[in-house]
């Protein structure tokens, strides 16, 4: 009996504490519903008079979120890809292939992440200007593809190093060759760990900051959501319905992929802490 | 024939090796060309007179750093990092570690949804919720209204308007975000501890505050040193979220290291003075990496003191 009351008021807690902890973005997307006058009146009561979808034809139209998310989703994506690509392969010949100068090199894996560094991205944005990719999409994808990927490299080394080595052996047999081996047979097997690192990846991605925020200072018209979002907010101090559309545009599409995915995030998470 | 195997099995391992290094390839040269080149950079700026445009021309030793070192405000972005961090590690990770034990029991019905309720602050993007936040603690924002209404307090606070109560909400905002991800470093520390251990004290008749106090504490201690070094060293380089919450203000009193560099670097009044943010970034990089190696030997040592016990209760048995 005392233990049913402990759980009882242990859920209240967590609900009432819940709803207080995600209570922003329940503001945002009603406030973005609402028009600037009930915005104002209304104080803090959630509900919308009426639906009111004007705010976000004006955010994705007038102040140009559609040009925004666009350039969000082509250096997310660009970005995913490269990293998970150049990671996987990494993690293959780390894992799996015991070649000469493989110690060396996870020592040295090791090591980078204890590499000081200084403010990287005045040499980033310099580098991009040299190759003449400083006003371009690809020069944000490059510069968001930098990095060792540590976590990536070891989640996949430690998966395809426990990929039984009869699978290989087989299709070497069957006359099948590395890199038949490895995308045909290899690869579909590791969906899971690929799954973790794209959506990782795709989050941090999506919300990175500083380096679109460089990279496109004298380029408005590269700039991904949350640049613009800065922006929007400099230019149109009082439009407040304004924003919260702007920014229910921006978290949304990454708010849903997580709930779907969260499984593979979380996974992630606690790996890198093992 | 046997010669013949041996010598078609070489072959067929130097293929291997030869598409393994192949496999590594691209990575090294993303590595090299976009990371260790400008880690390279970033130091050799520090070094030089530097608006950001036109060739590096003007070399002038250590400068910058005795520059550096006689600045006020960099004196005060220095300690607004500081403090920060220590307000940040101290409520996220105690914070994360009360939910952790709470969403841990197995008994909890319901724990994957409170788990991604919990979480959800960490997926969205920082620059976004600082720009909300900002409305939210605004004078006429949410907390506001809502503590008027409430009736404790009579008259709306500015918080972001005084520089005290503008760092007490940029600690508390850091916090929130970041506390799902902390917390999912704890429960994966709980889970890592042998169930056996649970069973042996239920033996022994010890109840939830002892088991708490006597087992899951000190088994926890390995991954809470690890988890306050990547708590530490992260929030020392705040910045998405300074930016767009209160952008350093009001009068600096907010203002942390790497937005001091920005606004150097950046966004400066007059002209750019590159060289000069540079040197601050290379000093900042310093700082965490002094305080990584501190807070990685308290990790080594909390590690080998709970190895040591680890054998004792094994002679024991």
């Amino acid at each position: 009996m005392r233990s049913k009351i402990t759980w009882g008021i242990i859920h209240i807690f967590l609900i009432l504490f819940g709803f207080i902890w995600i209570y922003p973005f329940i503001w945002m997307i009603s406030s973005s519903l609402k028009t600037n006058a009930s915005f104002l009146t209304s104080g803090i009561n959630p509900i919308p008079e009426t639906l009111n979808w004007e705010n976000y034809t004006r955010a994705w139209d007038v102040a140009n979120f559609s040009g925004y998310f666009l350039n969000s989703v082509v250096i997310t994506l660009g970005t995913v890809t490269i990293v998970v690509l150049l990671s996987c392969l990494t993690g293959y010949a780390l894992g799996r292939v015991d070649f000469p100068g493989r110690k060396t090199m996870i020592v040295i894996i090791g090591a980078l992440m204890f590499i000081p560094t200084g403010y990287t991205i005045i040499p980033l944005y310099e580098l991009m200007k040299f190759l003449g990719l400083s006003n371009t999409l690809f020069g944000v994808v490059l510069a968001e593809s930098s990095g060792a990927h540590v976590l990536f490299i070891l989640l996949f080394a430690a998966f395809f190093s426990r990929v039984p080595k009869e699978i290989e052996e087989a299709a070497a047999i069957d006359g099948s060759g590395f890199l038949k081996t490895f995308f045909k047979i290899i690869l579909p097997s590791a969906k899971p760990v690929i799954a973790t690192a794209v959506i990782m990846q795709f989050i941090w991605t999506w919300s990175s900051f500083l380096i679109p925020l460089v990279l496109t200072l004298n380029n408005p018209d590269l700039r991904t959501l949350a640049v613009g979002m800065l922006s929007f907010v400099g230019k149109y101090q009082t439009d407040w319905t304004g924003m919260a559309a702007g920014a229910s545009i921006s978290l949304l599409p990454v708010i849903l992929i997580f709930i779907v995915m969260q499984r593979y995030f979380i996974e992630g998470i606690s790996g890198s802490v093992k | 024939m046997n010669k013949i195997a041996k010598q078609t099995i070489s072959k067929h391992t130097k293929k291997r090796y030869i598409w393994a290094y192949l496999f590594i390839l691209p990575q090294v040269i993303v590595f090299l060309g976009l990371s260790l080149y400008p880690i390279i950079m970033s130091y050799v700026y520090s070094f030089y007179d530097w608006s950001g445009i036109g060739p590096l021309t003007d070399f002038i030793g250590f400068d910058n750093y005795k520059n550096v070192f006689t600045e006020e405000k960099f004196w005060n972005a220095f300690k607004n990092t500081f403090i920060y961090t220590s307000g940040f590690t101290t409520i996220s990770v105690s914070v994360a570690l009360i939910l952790a034990l709470i969403l841990n029991s197995p008994n909890l019905k319901g724990r994957t949804i409170y788990r991604t309720i919990y979480f959800l602050p960490v997926v969205t993007t920082t620059a976004i919720v600082g720009i909300i936040m900002k409305n939210i603690f605004g004078n006429q924002g949410l907390i506001n209204q809502v503590l008027v209404m409430v009736g404790v307090i009579d008259q709306a606070i500015p918080w972001l308007v005084n520089p005290f109560t503008a760092m007490i909400v940029l600690i508390i905002v850091g916090s929130w975000k970041e506390i799902g991800i902390i917390m999912i470093y704890w429960l994966t520390g709980l889970q890592m501890i042998p169930k056996e251990l649970y069973e042996a004290a239920k033996i022994d008749g010890a109840g939830h505050w002892q088991t708490l106090r006597y087992i899951t504490l000190p088994m926890l201690a390995p991954v809470g040193a690890t988890i306050l070094l990547l708590t530490t060293v992260s929030s020392m380089r705040v910045f998405d979220l300074v930016k767009t919450l209160t952008n350093g203000g009001p009068f600096f009193s907010t203002e942390t290291l790497e937005l001091y560099i920005y606004r150097f670097a950046f966004a400066s009044e007059g002209p750019s003075q590159v060289g000069y943010a540079s040197t601050v970034g290379v000093i900042l990089g310093m700082t965490v990496f002094i305080i990584s190696l501190l807070l990685g030997w308290v990790v080594m040592k909390v590690n080998r003191h709970k190895n040591k016990n680890g054998l004792k209760v094994e002679v024991e048995k």
